[in-house]
């Protein structure tokens, strides 16, 4: 007996050794660029620093500053912010979720397809929507764009969709819903493939009525974990995408700070005002939004069990 | 409505998918769209390319605008071949070193058992929310402490810290089932052994995804290139295409220049064309790892 507890116990403390010599490359990187980076956010968004001197310990004034003084910040930025991540994350979602549940109801062979057409604009890179959108949008009779409503006599000049105030947003909006069908897309997809048949055949003896019930009842309750991780995928790319506007534009900051994103706020002080103590703060309250969106979205999808 | 069948994943056509092409269809032609259009931009010849109005589709099909772009070389005079290189070699790196790192945390966080992992676990799946470019300067630090800046290492080690891939290679190992493992570990089988010969060969869908994931990031990655080298000759090919139609492109009139608009679609349509193709040669084991995606 005591020989074969001392076997067990040798086994699984040689788990936990090997365990710790297999993540530990992982963990290294992972401290390295995930979780000190972060750290020092936090820590810098305490400080003044400008780079040149020391970090100067200031408190919270970074953020009373950012929550109080910077105009730019809470006229433009947060609001533009807010609209922008609201209708990519839940719209891209939403749109992400129908097309894949659309695509589950026919056959394989046009179904792999076109989910490959569909996800193609996610992986194109920010060069290639850079250039795309640039040229269909480019401010001169060459543009694509504006060709076509000059052509259907629509306007008459044509119009510097990339450098005004009124068009860059839903521009930015248009371009990063067309490229947000992505991995959290292709989750989806497989989520509702992979939904055992019987549960509908179940249901519908139980009296389910209509497909809409069928999404509602057995469709997305099936499939919740990929739903979540659909919905992070989702939430991060809303937030992640935001060079969209500058490079739309070719200018930080984007014309009348229309399409001016948080990530661009950060990136305007931090490696153009070299305020560096400043833009750690902005970063911080980035992460704690992505934070926030994404406990709503486990709300949502966890499974309670 | 009496039950008739479940219409997920249908084996023949019937008339009551029609509705859903009806829709999709259309959808898949308007996001294929941009893609047509840079295809045919890329070939156009000078004066189809600022023809009034403009046309879609490329008349005189030329491949005029590769040429020149080979032909550019960049403002310091290195050689495209030479960012095209390194792209490659930093690519080719950072995907096998990712895959090794994730293959092996994860299968120590699938199968292994010890204290903490419930917490490690936990740990990378919130991470999966991480957006790098919210801390770019302190990564820029982190860099620069390291003493990895201005070499080709400052490409590739950022980019090895990838939550979403050790997330789905670790619900890949998940479902092997124990007893394999249990039957080899009989055997005198070692943790390198088991990964190398049992771990590896079953989970290679989710490698492969991960694999795809990791070129996508790292092949249209500009970050490294802009904040953490500044010696043009280990700057990377996607960075230089981008100064290429960054600076064919006039921020004060939202134009084109006239030379420029050829060489930009051709060095996108460079760009993309890898991810599509490995895409495709892959897609298949991208869907069946998808299956395993869930974040319970």
């Amino acid at each position: 007996m005591s020989k074969m507890w001392s076997k067990l116990k040798d086994k699984s403390f040689g788990d936990a050794f090997y365990a710790f010599i297999l993540l530990t490359p992982y963990a290294v990187i992972f401290l390295l660029f995930i979780a000190i980076p972060i750290a020092i956010a936090i820590v810098l968004s305490l400080t003044y620093f400008n780079v040149i001197e020391p970090p100067r310990y200031t408190g919270l004034l970074n953020y009373i500053t950012l929550l109080t003084q910077d105009e730019i910040f809470s006229r433009y930025v947060l609001p533009n912010t807010f609209k922008y991540a609201l209708i990519i994350g839940p719209g891209g979602y939403l749109l992400s979720f129908i097309t894949a549940w659309m695509l589950a109801q026919i056959q394989k062979v046009p179904r792999t397809i076109m989910a490959l057409a569909l996800y193609t604009p996610s992986m194109v890179g920010p060069v290639f929507i850079t250039v795309v959108f640039r040229t269909l949008f480019s401010g001169d009779e060459a543009g694509y764009i504006n060709a076509i409503l000059i052509r259907l006599e629509l306007i008459d000049q044509p119009i510097q969709f990339l450098l005004s105030p009124d068009y860059i947003m839903n521009i930015m909006i248009f371009v990063s819903l067309w490229s947000s069908m992505g991995i959290g897309f292709l989750a989806m997809l497989a989520g509702i493939l992979n939904i055992n048949e019987e549960l509908y055949e179940a249901a519908y003896v139980d009296g389910l009525k209509n497909r809409f019930q069928e999404i509602i009842y057995i469709t997305v309750p099936s499939m919740k974990p990929q739903m979540l991780f659909g919905a992070v995928m989702a939430i991060v790319n809303a937030f992640n995408t935001g060079w969209i506007g500058v490079a739309l534009s070719g200018s930080n900051p984007t014309p009348g700070y229309s399409g001016q994103l948080i990530v661009n706020h950060i990136e305007d002080y931090g490696f153009q005002r070299y305020e560096m103590g400043y833009a750690a703060a902005v970063s911080v309250a980035l992460l704690l939004m992505v934070s926030v969106f994404s406990k709503i979205a486990h709300k949502l999808f966890t499974e309670k069990d | 409505m009496a039950y008739q069948g479940t219409k997920i994943n249908p084996s023949r056509f019937s008339f009551s998918q029609l509705k859903f092409y009806i829709i999709l269809v259309p959808m898949c032609l308007f996001m294929l769209l941009p893609i047509v259009y840079i295809i045919n931009q890329a070939f156009k010849p000078l004066d189809e390319l600022f023809m009034f109005p403009p046309r879609f589709f490329v008349q005189k099909p030329t491949l005029k605008n590769f040429e020149e772009l080979f032909r550019t070389a960049s403002s310091t005079g290195v050689p495209m071949s030479r960012y095209l290189l390194n792209s490659i070699i930093v690519t080719i790196i950072t995907m096998v070193l990712t895959l090794l790192l994730v293959v092996t945390s994860g299968y120590a966080l699938s199968k292994k058992r010890f204290r903490a992992k419930r917490l490690l676990l936990n740990i990378n799946q919130t991470a999966l929310m991480f957006v790098p470019i919210s801390v770019m300067i302190p990564r820029y630090l982190v860099v620069v402490n390291l003493g990895i800046d201005n070499t080709i290492f400052s490409h590739i080690i950022p980019m090895l810290a990838t939550p979403v891939g050790l997330f789905l290679v670790k619900q890949f190992i998940d479902q092997i089932p124990d007893s394999i493992l249990e039957a080899a570990k009989l055997d005198g089988a070692k943790d390198f052994y088991i990964i190398r010969r049992i771990i590896i060969p079953l989970v290679r869908p989710a490698l492969a995804t991960v694999a795809i994931l990791t070129f996508q990031a790292v092949w249209n990655a500009t970050e490294s290139s802009n904040f953490y080298v500044t010696d043009e000759t280990i700057k990377t090919f996607a960075f230089y295409m981008n100064s290429l139609t960054a600076s064919n492109f006039s921020t004060a009139t939202g134009t084109v220049t006239i030379a420029g608009a050829g060489m930009a679609a051709a060095s996108s349509l460079i760009m993309f064309l890898p991810n599509l193709i490995i895409f495709i040669a892959m897609q298949s084991k991208v869907m069946s790892t998808m299956v395993h995606s869930g974040i319970k």
